[in-house]
């Protein structure tokens, strides 16, 4: 019998992982809960309220063996909300099996990968589905289904990926806010592959860094994570389609660190059935370190977004700019703040970002974040989001 | 003796004076770097390690606070080392891992990943001055020793905690230190930097290390158990441990990358 060596939840041991011949075993994650004030009622019809109560929970289960050549992670996600039964959901997050071996590791299950450099988005970022209704940041995505085969060579790494099953991005349903003034139904998604979401993608990536420069390229063919929508009647009641279509695409990220300066782009080139686009997202970060002989340092971000197909762009960073300010005070209780906004050169409107989170104790955190839309132009697709400016506040117990 | 003589036997004397000083500045410089050249001398050969950190972080009022850090480190002959570090508390950053090369000159490659967002980040190593983890240590109190990052100076010799030490002046050579200069007691049975007077750029005394619980290792390699380190300053203050120090892991290049890096647990 191999002996299991446990870490009991909320003991303070420290586990040295893996001595050979054991299976190691850890179970940790997160509880959350999340109040959202909303500055007015909405602009559609069943968003009548301005606030929200909604909780999370992530935990993860790791299990390790053969002298830490095999690995398994499970991570379910579950969330409870208070206003929008399609924000009450379930996913996993992570159900996979990583086998390592000298200049390989192969890696099967459900699974998050990121791909990227800049910060207001990440265009070369293909692999995952967003899991929408959990923000509009982009950061929280659906477990992907893939076997992915990892090479390390001396001039870079190389990654494999078989994905098979297609998981469609999640929506705010008819109680949520942060939504279009229609509904996406799930019922009437339509593909352009026949085999429709078992479509089998595939991409590959390398990555190296080389002195100061980071450097990343992909291929992708497949189905295209962000749907093109449609108005259309369901039970009699107008609702929006989603029509995910086959694209290839191939891209570029590359990272310049410098000094206190990051110098960051990321292209894409894109072939679909549509059209044939290029878009970029070019960016700079410069950081002043210890300001005013405290240990705050103060990071100062630019981005510039521009899509070739412009105002048709299912993009919304298509021709905008992107500012920031990160602080990030180094106290013990790690506090940062980030506060941006985004600048659309095309319809002239502007969003505003606060982002801020703190430890308390040992165990929790506390977080902020604020959103203000202040588009004004009912042309600009973000216009949607005109009523809902928000404040949330979360606070996260680590177990 | 007239004025005429009398300043002119002023100005030889103090340039005699001054030769004088400058020759027993040179000397002090070459005893200094020698001393400091002999440290890294004796610490050379372990090849790897690894090894548990913890912190305990206490500010004025005597509050607490953990950090818990697993590393690995592999020695790189002629430039700095390649290192792993594993964060395990507190929890919210549980994951979080943390990838450097080190370079006896010019600026350090580093990376950064994040667990929650699967994301590996380059940062820029030009933060040396900066808290670790919120703690009394900055990066660059946790750096590895290379003679290249400092100039040098001979004090003299005390009596200290183990027997009689070496005093040098460390002069950091990198614009970007947070220090004006550090003393460093070496004791000169071992040549083990049993303390550390830091000065910041205003050169106030700021903070002290003290290092204690020497052990050896593979019969040659001493590492304490014990860094105390205070911030006369700020008057907080963390004590680092090391536990289960581990020398000859058969660890190579290839343990550190960042596929090494999204993985670390």
């Amino acid at each position: 019998m191999k002996r299991i060596a446990w870490i009991a939840i909320g003991s303070g041991l420290l586990m040295q992982p893996a001595l050979a011949d054991e299976l190691f075993f850890e179970a940790t994650g997160k509880i959350s809960t999340e109040v959202t004030f909303y500055a007015a009622d909405g602009q559609f019809a069943n968003q009548n309220y301005r606030t929200n109560l909604s909780l999370s929970a992530e935990p993860e289960f790791y299990w390790q063996w053969n002298e830490q050549r095999d690995s398994l992670t499970f991570s379910p996600f579950f969330r409870k909300d208070q206003r929008d039964s399609e924000r009450t959901h379930a996913d996993i997050r992570e159900l996979s099996w990583v086998h390592l071996a000298e200049n390989w590791e192969l890696r099967t299950g459900l699974r998050r990968v990121f791909w990227g450099v800049t910060e207001f988005q990440n265009l070369v970022d293909v692999i995952n589905q967003k899991d929408q209704v959990e923000g509009l940041d982009k950061e929280h995505k659906l477990g992907q289904p893939m076997i992915n085969l990892s090479l390390v060579k001396d001039w870079g790494i190389v990654d494999f990926y078989l994905l098979p099953g297609f998981r469609e991005q999640t929506y705010a349903g008819a109680n949520g806010r942060l939504r279009a003034g229609l509904v996406v139904s799930d019922d009437a998604t339509t593909y352009q592959a026949t085999n429709r979401e078992k479509h089998i993608d595939l991409a590959a990536r390398w990555s190296h860094s080389l002195d100061v420069y980071d450097l990343g390229a992909h291929w992708y063919k497949g189905t295209d994570r962000s749907p093109q929508y449609k108005a259309i009647s369901e039970h009699g009641k107008p609702v929006l389609s989603a029509h995910y279509q086959q694209i290839e695409q191939v891209g570029l990220d590359l990272q310049a660190t410098i000094d206190s300066w990051l110098w960051k782009g990321e292209l894409i080139y894109q072939d679909n059935p549509q059209q044939n686009f290029w878009a970029s997202q070019l960016g700079v970060e410069y950081t002043f370190y210890g300001i005013q002989e405290t240990s705050t340092d103060l990071g100062l971000l630019f981005e510039f977004g521009k899509d070739q197909r412009g105002k048709k762009a299912n993009n919304i960073m298509q021709n905008d700019i992107g500012i920031g300010a990160r602080f990030a005070l180094n106290d013990t209780q790690s506090t940062t703040m980030l506060v941006g906004a985004i600048h659309d050169l095309d319809y002239h409107t502007t969003s505003f970002s606060v982002e801020a989170e703190r430890r308390i104790g040992d165990d929790w955190k506390a977080s902020l974040e604020a959103r203000a839309f202040s588009t004004g132009n009912s042309d600009d697709p973000a216009a949607i989001f005109d009523q809902d400016d928000y404040l949330k506040l979360t606070l996260d117990w680590y177990f | 003796m007239n004025i005429k003589q009398l300043t002119t036997s002023i100005i030889a004397s103090s340039v005699l004076a001054l030769s004088a000083t400058t020759a027993f500045a040179g000397a002090a410089e070459d005893q200094g770097m020698a001393i400091s050249k002999e440290a890294k001398a004796r610490d050379e050969g372990w090849v790897d390690m690894t090894a548990s950190m913890n912190m305990v972080l206490r500010n004025k009022q005597g509050q607490e606070s953990i950090r818990e850090i697993r590393m690995k480190v592999l020695e790189i002959i002629g430039d700095g080392d390649k290192s792993l570090s594993i964060f395990d508390r507190p929890r919210d950053v549980k994951g979080t891992a943390f990838l450097s090369f080190s370079h006896t000159t010019g600026a350090d490659d580093q990376w950064l990943y994040l667990p929650a967002l699967k994301r590996v980040k380059r940062i820029a190593s030009r933060n040396k001055s900066g808290p670790f983890m919120g703690s009394e240590f900055s990066f660059e109190d946790l750096a590895s020793f290379e003679i290249e990052k400092y100039t040098y100076k001979f004090i003299g010799e005390e009596p200290c905690a183990i027997g009689s030490c070496f005093v040098v002046e460390q002069y950091p050579t990198d614009k970007n230190s947070g220090y004006k200069k550090r003393i460093v007691w070496i004791d000169k049975a071992e040549y083990r930097m049993l303390k550390t007077d830091f000065y910041d750029r205003k050169n106030s005394l700021l903070k002290t290390l003290t290092s204690e619980q020497f052990q050896q290792y593979k019969g040659k390699f001493w590492r304490p158990s014990l860094m105390k380190m205070v911030n006369h300053q700020s008057k907080k203050s963390t004590d680092l441990s090391y536990k289960q120090y581990k020398f000859g892991n058969g660890l190579t290049a290839a343990d550190f990358n960042k596929n090494t890096l999204k993985r670390a647990r």
